[in-house]
């Protein structure tokens, strides 16, 4: 029975990890994979769904639906920012890189002035179940399944609709796509819109779990970029397997050395890891079935 | 024809060339007339204001180190703040333990700068041997500064300490002295105040124009080259990764220096000054003022501290803002940066004059 417990607490350790490192990296990874450029606005997305759906279940929505309502102004004002920014600038992801870092400045800054330094957030629904004597809340295991969930449907979405049959077309090669009376512009500002989105989901599902404050996005930004860094540009075959080896890992780390080892073994994880591969993880898979 | 002989001679030659701007009698006029009115700024100032302008020059080292990491390397750091805040550290560290006699705080200043450039080393070992590329080399470095800032703001507790060096968590460390001159009989402790000021302004000199020097030799060439053609200066037998590794090693070696003698200037140092917000800065300064050119990055690293304090004083929530808009609109309306547009401007003007 005891090693059962102990089983069980270390996979609802790997579970929570995993879940945290796909939410919250699920935004970039898209953004990144599809388009090239990496949003550093991307904590500032997380932080503008969580504010949404923290103000709207305050407002008296229930629950998910204020977390879809998060998502939804999220990705509006990805949208936005696309149109007016990051469009003139695909041809120079460098300066793209730049031009989100000054949006996460004023977004971070702005809120602090307009909302102030914290505000009063939602509390953890579902409660806690109870295993072998020790409690576990049951909406990190709810937020387990939503990050299954997540795959599943990104899945579904880029593989199995005729939207994801564009999106890798525009990805792939632009100019053919665009040749075939694909609207590229508009779907490159679909998918920073979707981005976007995925981030405000990610901070709309985990809202009722932290303090709501300006800077939180800074909390999601490390383990996202990492996720991204040792995954590589493809969401599926290296976000994924990448966040569950780094889950395994940080899992691991924390539970026998505590949560800073769990951190540091995730930094050097990565610097070994673009060492080795190049390309992340979906480089190397990708090249060995090639 | 480039002389493969180092002469002085063939040294101060390449002060000027091909890749800093400015040259001949009107340029060096101007920088001359440029440091003799900042040496004449203490005798027209308070105390306070010289410190304060010290503050400024402390910087600068941090931002021409990105400049040639960056803007001549093209290798985008986000992470100057982590060797930044690592020779701060350290400076406390070694300081505190020796004790600021014998000159040994300049002792305590070079080994930070050298513990800096160490880590760049490794950590652009790591990079570029694994042939990082782009976006990956800033999101990379990016997560080691927040990842350092992560751990040293745990440092709480009496069991975190090196020697006699508390490390003190988020509230960072305090009370380290500040450089020390041995001089005869008496020391000379440099608080924030003139002498600090001349010190400073004396090596912002000579590691300007150090840089120039370095930039136009060989070496620097070969970096502007990487930065437009990587695969061609391979294919002309110049290793990249090594190239790329010393630019970023020596990057780092200046965000260190600046990092050293911001916590001998103001004698505390905490995790903060690698968090998000201070990474974000030398960027700042340095796309703004034009990373591709050593002079816009010092001329333009200045302005903008100087414009950024000014707007913290009349709203210090305010600053952050204007300094994330005047990023933004740099990137869209002037990516060349806007010290490099005036400078070329200029330039314009005075051939003009000639013809």
């Amino acid at each position: 029975m005891d090693l059962l417990q102990n089983v069980f607490a270390m996979l609802y350790q790997f579970g929570d990890t995993f879940a945290f490192l796909v939410i919250s990296c699920a935004g970039l990874a898209v953004i990144f994979g599809m388009m090239g450029v990496i949003n550093l606005a991307h904590g500032e997305f997380i932080m503008c769904g969580a504010y949404v759906t923290a103000s709207a279940a305050r407002a008296g929505l229930p629950l998910p639906v204020a977390i879809l309502t998060g998502a939804l102004v999220a990705g509006a004002v990805g949208m936005l920012v696309e149109r007016v920014v990051i469009r003139h600038l695909y041809h120079r992801p460098l300066d793209s890189i730049i031009a989100t870092w000054g949006i996460s400045l004023i977004a971070t800054q702005g809120v602090l002035i307009v909302l102030g330094s914290t505000m009063q957030g939602v509390g953890t629904p579902l409660g806690s179940i109870e295993v072998g004597g020790r409690s576990y809340s049951l909406y990190r295991l709810v937020l387990m399944v939503c990050a299954l969930g997540l795959l599943g449907g990104l899945y579904l979405l880029f593989y199995h609709s005729r939207f994801g049959v564009i999106a890798r077309a525009t990805i792939q090669k632009p100019h053919m796509a665009h040749a075939l009376g694909v609207n590229t512009r508009r779907m490159y500002g679909l998918t920073f819109g979707l981005g976007a989105a995925l981030a405000g989901l990610a901070g709309g599902l985990y809202a009722p779990t932290m303090t709501m404050v300006p800077t939180m996005g800074a909390t999601f930004i490390v383990e996202s970029f990492v996720t991204v860094v040792v995954g590589g540009a493809d969401i599926f075959v290296g976000a994924a397997p990448a966040a569950a080896i780094l889950a395994l890992i940080k899992a691991g780390l924390t539970a026998w050395y505590g949560q800073l080892f769990g951190q540091i073994g995730l930094l050097v994880t990565v610097i070994l890891v673009i060492r080795i591969l190049p390309g992340g993880l979906s480089g190397w898979l990708k090249g060995t079935t090639r | 024809m480039i002389s493969s002989e180092t002469t002085p001679r063939s040294l101060l030659a390449r002060l000027e060339g091909p890749q800093t701007m400015g040259r001949g009698p009107v340029f060096w006029t101007a920088a001359a007339i440029a440091i003799a009115v900042a040496a004449a700024y203490p005798l027209m100032a308070d105390a306070w204001t010289v410190g304060n302008a010290a503050y400024f020059l402390i910087w600068t080292f941090m931002a021409m180190g990105l400049g040639v990491v960056w803007g001549y390397a093209g290798a985008l750091s986000f992470g100057q703040t982590a060797f930044f805040g690592l020779a701060g550290y350290a400076y406390g560290v070694i300081t505190l333990n020796l004790g600021a006699a014998y000159g040994l705080t300049l002792v305590a200043l070079i080994l930070a700068v050298a513990i800096g450039g160490l880590f760049a080393l490794v950590i652009g070992y790591f990079m570029f041997y694994g042939r990082i590329q782009g976006v990956f080399v800033g999101i990379v470095t990016l997560s080691v500064t927040l990842v350092l800032e992560t751990f040293m703001a745990q440092t709480a507790g009496p069991q975190w300490r090196i020697g006699e060096a508390r490390l003190n968590g988020f509230n960072g460390m305090s009370g380290m002295p500040p450089l020390t001159l041995p001089w005869f009989g008496d020391d000379i402790a440099l608080y924030p105040g003139p002498s600090l000021y001349y010190l400073l302004l004396g090596l912002v000199v000579i590691c300007y124009l150090g840089l120039r020097i370095m930039l136009n030799s060989s070496f620097g060439n070969v970096l502007v080259a990487i930065r437009e053609n990587p695969h061609r200066v391979g294919m002309l037998g110049y290793d990249v990764r090594l190239y790329q590794t010393l630019a970023f090693a020596i990057g780092g070696a200046f965000a260190a220096l600046s990092g050293a003698l911001y916590t001998a200037w103001g004698q505390y140092i905490t995790p903060s000054s690698m968090g998000l917000t201070s990474a974000a800065l030398p960027i700042i300064w340095v796309a703004v003022g034009g990373r591709r050119d050593i002079t816009a990055t010092l001329i333009g690293t200045i302005v903008v501290l100087a414009g950024f304090q000014s707007l913290t004083i009349y709203g210090s929530q305010y600053a952050l803002v204007v300094m994330g808009a005047l990023l933004l609109v740099t990137v869209l309306a002037a990516p060349q940066g806007l010290v490099v547009g005036a400078m070329t401007f200029l330039g314009r003007i005075f051939r003009k004059d000639k013809s």
